[in-house]
């Protein structure tokens, strides 16, 4: 298919007796921001390694823009550009320095890299900070500029691995601007982020677990996906009622939300009765039980309970 | 091959050198307190051997003897004794190296049956130094010798050149002062070159895997060729200005005599630098923590730079089995090449031998150079 800007097909790697990815199918459409979820081990980094060609797969085919990535890895990396997790340029080079070699490495034409740079410096806040050492820079600076150095050769797919980890608030909303733009002009952008928020953004999610995908949908689809329905009790005590509420008859599962507790529950029309009854036996008072709209977590939660 | 992806990848190379202290030093530094320390501290001259005398006569004759001894500059004496017993603790307190005894009638003998034994007694822990000592010795007793029938034939009324002997005429080619450090300093330049060059270009690869930037590296179209000879680049360069600094204090300060063509010693000198910096390339490429590879490229240069190369110990000496050991050895090639340009003022042709291997060599490594690394993170 032509709309297809990354297909994986039965992606498999294992490191020694540790199957870390298993069987994985992706396909990504052009101009779409895909997100891969799923908590620390779940495989996301070695998936973006083998997507982006550092990582030789044990088995299964990946096409970058419709060239194979296993035949033909050096055609595969024209077209796109990673950025690893951990900050992969040269700390004792300027930002400058380290735009100038990658632009270089991808033979960028040196009028379209300077208006190139320019620009996503620009974009990025960066522009003060041309002459300063890589290494001098703040987690989010660098992240950024980490982007600018991915976006210099225009690729058409770019693959970010956990790329706002550790990174402020601030920053990371600039990176979501650069990310957007980058959208509307076509570049599909595959990332990864163990940030719920984040995964809200993104126009489809593979929730990966164990090194497969669990579930691949848009984020509005996984969560109607979530098994049951979501009730949120508001106390001022959350912490006692979680307690109080886990394992009671119809409840499938509990998740603390900072002050609210949230209960997914097999049938909010016969639990909420029965919750209210539950607290008022315990003497909890002044706690509120509404339905609420589930997030990605708690599908996320949700899904992985189901399959343990 | 892409011209400038090399390019950049030596333009990036040479900033991070130029901004790395350890790199730096290693560059700079290194070359230059080896040479001290190689240049003044390797030195296989035997001079002013301490000699203990015991001249039980000390006649006019005996003195003379003494004499041949300490006029030149072979042996000094460190004191002179009196009784036999004081030649034990000398060399026991290691006061002197040789002890020379005279008996009290050495000019009776000397006069009645025409030869008088002199004893010369040596400590013989260093072998080494023995042989040459003994050497001095007997050299110091035929000048005696020759003097007393010189003296004789006077005595006589007889010309001394019609009494019967034969003179050799030692005459010595190349170094012709039988000066080691000639010897020795083109030696000190090819270990520096080797230890220098393999230690810097040791870290270039390991470096990008310890700090994280290979991934990103490989995630982009370099090739392994573009990568390598844009990192040689600059390494290169540095090779080059250590070896000119090296060469140029060989002549103008240890006063090596420089008999051979500027050309075939700056063509030679640069082939072994792309050896060399090969073989530090090799290295990092495949041990992926700098301090491994650091110390791997020391272990490999260092060891048979000094001890296989002929720097010091001559290799036709030595076991077959450690000659054949040798040929792998390539800064003996280079040894070769220096000494023979510098003393003998061999050209190209003279040198076909060690050319040719270090010409395998040089192929080989980069050869392989150019594929040892793997653009895969396993």
């Amino acid at each position: 298919m032509n709309d297809i800007a990354i297909r994986a097909e039965g992606l498999t790697k294992n490191f020694g007796p540790v199957s870390a990815v298993r069987d994985v199918d992706l396909a990504v459409y052009r101009g779409e921001i895909f997100g891969l979820v799923g908590p620390d081990g779940a495989g996301k980094t070695t998936i973006m390694r083998m997507l982006s060609g550092v990582l030789p797969p044990d088995a299964g085919r990946i096409f970058v823009d419709g060239v194979d990535a296993v035949a033909d890895p050096e055609g595969a990396r024209l077209r796109l550009s990673y950025m690893p997790q951990r900050f992969g340029l040269y700390e004792d080079l300027t930002v400058a320095e380290n735009i100038f070699f990658y632009g270089e490495i991808f033979s960028v034409p040196r009028g379209e890299r300077i208006a190139r740079s320019g620009e996503l410096l620009e974009a990025a806040g960066l522009l003060p900070f041309r002459r300063r050492m890589a290494g001098q820079l703040s987690g989010g600076m660098k992240q950024k500029l980490g982007l600018v150095c991915a976006l210099i050769h225009t690729p058409r797919v770019l693959l970010l691995d956990e790329p706002t980890t550790g990174v402020d608030p601030v920053s990371r909303r600039d990176f979501w601007a650069i990310l957007y733009n980058l959208r509307e002009s076509g570049v599909t952008i595959l990332l990864s982020t163990a940030y719920m928020d984040e995964a809200e953004r993104c126009s489809r999610l593979a929730l990966l677990h164990n090194g497969e995908v669990r579930r691949c949908d848009t984020p509005a689809g996984i969560k109607k996906a979530m098994p049951g329905a979501l009730l949120a009790i508001i106390s001022a005590d959350p912490r006692r009622l979680r307690e109080a509420v886990s394992g009671q008859p119809g409840v499938l599962g509990v998740l603390l939300m900072g002050d609210r507790l949230h209960v997914r529950v097999d049938d909010p029309a016969r639990r909420i009765p029965e919750l209210r009854l539950l607290l008022a036996g315990r003497g909890v008072t002044g706690a509120v039980i509404q339905a609420a709209e589930p997030g990605i977590e708690d599908v996320f939660v949700a899904l992985l309970g189901e399959m343990a | 091959m892409n011209l400038r992806r090399t390019f950049a990848m030596a333009y990036k190379e040479a900033l991070q050198i130029w901004r790395d202290p350890r790199s730096l030093a290693i560059a700079l530094l290194m070359p230059l307190m080896q040479l001290v320390l190689l240049g003044y501290g390797v030195s296989l001259d035997i001079k002013h051997v301490p000699l203990c005398v015991f001249d039980q006569e000390n006649s006019q004759q005996s003195r003379a003897v003494v004499d041949r001894f300490v006029s030149s500059d072979w042996f000094s004496i460190s004191h002179t004794i009196n009784r036999q017993s004081g030649i034990g603790y000398a060399l026991d307190r290691g006061d002197c190296i040789a002890a020379l005894v005279i008996p009290a009638d050495f000019s009776r003998r000397l006069s009645t049956v025409g030869a008088a034994p002199v004893q010369a007694v040596f400590d013989a822990t260093d072998v080494n130094t023995t042989n040459v000592a003994l050497g001095y010795a007997q050299g110091a007793v035929a000048q005696a010798n020759a003097q007393i029938a010189a003296q004789w034939a006077a005595s006589q009324g007889v010309l001394p050149s019609l009494v019967g002997q034969v003179d050799l005429e030692p005459s010595t080619w190349f170094n012709e002062t039988l000066e080691s450090r000639n010897f020795i300093i083109p030696g000190v330049v090819a270990v520096i070159l080797s230890l220098v060059g393999a230690e810097l270009t040791s870290l270039t690869i390991s470096r990008e895997w310890e700090r994280g930037t290979m991934e990103q590296l490989i995630s982009t179209p370099v090739t392994p060729l573009e990568v390598m000879l844009g990192k040689l680049t600059p390494y290169f360069a540095i090779g080059f200005f250590d070896a000119g600094f090296c060469l140029v204090s060989a002549v103008y300060w240890f006063r090596v005599p420089f008999r051979g063509n500027i050309g075939t010693l700056l063509a030679t000198t640069a082939l072994f630098i792309v050896v060399v910096l090969g073989i530090g390339y090799l290295i990092s490429a495949r041990i992926r923590s700098q301090l491994g590879a650091s110390q791997i490229a020391l272990l490999v240069t260092m060891l048979p730079a000094t001890l296989l190369s002929g720097f010091t110990f001559p290799l036709d000496q030595m076991p077959a089995l450690v000659r054949a050991i040798s040929l792998a050895v390539y800064a003996r090639y280079y040894v070769t090449i220096l000494r023979s340009v510098f003393l003998k003022g061999s050209g190209l042709y003279d040198l076909w031998a060690p050319l040719l291997g270090l010409s395998i060599y040089a192929v080989a490594v980069i050869w392989l150079a150019a594929r040892a690394l793997h653009k895969r993170l396993d």
